[in-house]
């Protein structure tokens, strides 16, 4: 859909605003740009729509040479939202939201048509046609701002900062939907931003500048789980990354990496002994190569032992399994509802790699509280809990 | 009072020739400075800045020239008569509309012209779109300031052989006739008064509604 080859735009001689910039948006994709103040997030946007014209490299939209296009055109097939919301005082809601077709030769009709449609899609009625902008509260102009963006149906749509200026209520409930909206219609969106959390809100995949360079590129839970360095961790902010692990962080960094294992081939007295031993209730059963076959707890036992059988001779329960990528958040709220103790984690091939317990739950409890890596807090409290307890 | 009805009897054709003389000299000089002003306070605002300042200071310059130079300089190109006094006025009107223009396309908000670029408005469409309606206030208030001038100024033509109710004016002066001189002051006061309430309503009727709740 969008796709820039080596894009830079050099100001007065050699002051680079954006430096050698390739990557490329699907069609349909939600792509933040979010950096810190003059990283290049706005220039790098208007390069797109040619408002500002790129020093070197390509940009190519729908594989066409952006360049290559009368400007006036092009950008009447991008959506554009600016900063300030930029609605005209002198035209009425109806003029506003309606202005790329009317220069697009749209019937009169038509674009009436198309006034009442738009506003339905943000719930405002027709009585708003015929205001003036200075007639609504900011809020409602932020949605004629990106209503107006949507008219011609535009497959891409280019938005900067567009909730910057909204009090954090508002600006949330515009956020949700507008990114509903924006799912909904399938559009392709270009969204800068400086605020992470509505980054990592609307953001399919984000982009992340210093400097006029790109530091990384990624889907939000990439680059929660795995930031590319100490500039984007900074930017990601301590808090939030822990805030966040919960709800990204996978089954397989947070799972006991040794959970008690019986073979198949056992049988059935040696399993009381390991339960004996490990002083559990239930053992997972796995065959040689380590696949997990079901798991075995002492009632099972109980009723099978009058023979000398091993375990793969008795019917072994099936297990509720997850996958090692899964969402520990989610495999959280399954243990808890399943009112299991806990899950075996696998892999693609059912391969037994941990368990999840119930004590992984209080350990990401414990660290969303005090902070993943903190071993004098730690000690702190084990020390008041040993007083505690004499 | 009887003085006054025996010189409306013998002179009052003459005034109201005379008073229409002076409208046209003046609605003249203003439509052509206006038709010239606009478009050129449009175009300023489109070189570059340094360039429009240039031209707004040369016709701020040729605006401190006394006007009966100015009128007196026409005359060996133009040679005398309405058609000079006309020009030598439409040049004097272009300063405040020209200035207006310039600054009251100047002030629009520039987010909201980098809007209308981005949606796809042509330098034309812009200009038709957004910066005239929006600038319109100011514009009008220049055209306004500039016939008020325009009347007072008119007067002069007479030097030139414009006629006009200067005609009155300058003959009560130099025959020692006051009633002549209130013949065409007191027109030329209420024809300012006119224009400057005519175009008053105008500004305000032009304004675009969205601006005007506004205020
Ligand atoms: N017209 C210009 N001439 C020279 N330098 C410019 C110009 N426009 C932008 N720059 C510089 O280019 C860099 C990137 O600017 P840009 O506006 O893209 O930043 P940004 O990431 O959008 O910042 P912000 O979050 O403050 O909006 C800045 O260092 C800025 O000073
Ligand atoms: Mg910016």
């Amino acid at each position: 859909m969008l796709k820039f080859e080596n894009v830079s735009k050099i100001y007065s001689g050699n002051h680079y605003a954006v430096q050698n910039l390739s990557f490329e948006v699907e069609k349909g994709e939600f792509i933040v740009f979010i950096g810190p103040s003059g990283c290049g997030k706005t220039t790098t946007m208007k390069m797109i729509n040619r408002l500002i014209d790129p020093t070197e490299g390509v940009i190519s939209i729908d594989d066409k040479d952006s360049n290559l296009q009368d400007t006036v055109q092009l950008r009447r097939d991008i959506g554009y939202v600016i900063q300030q919301i930029g609605l005209f005082p002198h035209m009425t809601i109806q003029e506003n939201v309606t202005l790329v077709p009317r220069l697009l030769k749209w019937s009169k009709e038509k674009r009436k048509e198309r006034a009442k449609e738009l506003l339905k899609l943000v719930d405002m009625g027709e009585e708003y046609l015929t205001r003036y902008p200075n007639e609504l509260s900011g809020g409602q102009q932020q949605r004629i701002g990106v209503l107006r963006a949507l008219a011609a149906d535009p497959p891409l749509i280019l938005m900067d900062e567009p909730f910057g200026a909204l009090d954090p209520i508002t600006r949330d409930t515009l956020q949700g939907e507008f990114k509903d909206l924006q799912q909904r219609l399938g559009k392709t969106i270009v969204f800068v931003t400086h605020d992470m959390d509505e980054a990592l809100k609307l953001a399919d995949r984000m982009l992340i500048l210093k400097d006029g360079k790109l530091v990384q590129i990624g889907t939000p839970d990439e680059i929660l789980t795995e930031p590319a360095n100490e500039f984007v961790e900074e930017f990601i902010g301590k808090e939030r990354l822990i805030q966040m692990r919960a709800n990204v962080e996978t089954v397989e960094h947070m799972m006991n990496k040794h959970p008690v294992t019986i073979h198949e081939s056992a049988s059935l007295s040696v399993a009381i002994q390991v339960m004996r031993e490990k002083r559990v209730d239930s053992l997972l059963v796995t065959d040689s190569e380590g696949y997990l076959k079901g798991y075995v707890d002492i009632e099972m036992i109980e009723s099978n032992r009058n023979n000398n059988k091993t375990i793969a001779d008795i019917h072994l329960t099936k297990i509720h399994t997850v996958h090692k990528k899964a969402r520990l958040r989610d495999s959280i709220s399954r243990i808890l509802k399943l009112g299991a103790s806990y899950v075996p984690v696998v892999d693609d091939d059912m391969r037994l790699l941990g368990i999840l317990t119930r004590a992984t739950l209080v350990d990401v409890v414990y660290d969303s509280i005090w902070g993943h890596e903190d071993p004098g807090k730690e000690d702190q409290i084990a020390a008041t809990v040993e007083e505690s307890v004499l | 009072m009887n003085t006054l009805i025996e010189f409306l009897e013998v002179h009052g054709g003459e005034m109201i020739y005379l008073t229409w003389q002076h409208l046209y000299i003046t609605l003249s000089a203003l439509f052509l400075g206006t038709i010239v002003a606009v478009p050129l306070g449009i175009l300023l605002n489109k070189v570059p800045r340094k360039f429009g300042q240039f031209i707004i200071g040369i016709v701020s310059i040729m605006q401190t020239f006394p006007s009966l130079a100015i009128l007196a300089f026409v005359i060996p190109f133009l040679g005398i008569g309405q058609g000079p006094a006309i020009f030598a006025l439409f040049i004097y009107s272009l300063l405040p509309i020209l200035r207006n223009t310039y600054v009251g396309i100047r002030g629009v908000d520039p987010a909201l012209n980098e809007s209308g670029k981005g949606m796809g408005m042509s330098a034309w469409e812009r200009v038709r779109h957004v910066e005239l309606p929006l600038a319109t206030p100011v514009i009008m208030s220049g055209i306004r300031l500039a016939s008020v001038y325009l009347v007072g100024w008119a007067t002069l033509a007479s030097y030139i052989g414009g006629g006009g109710l200067g005609d009155f004016i300058f003959n009560g002066l130099n025959l020692y006739q006051p009633e002549f001189i209130f013949a065409g002051a007191i027109p030329v006061t209420l024809m300012a008064l006119l224009f400057e309430l005519t175009l008053s309503k105008m500004e305000k009727g032009m304004t675009p509604n969205g601006l005007k709740a506004a205020a």
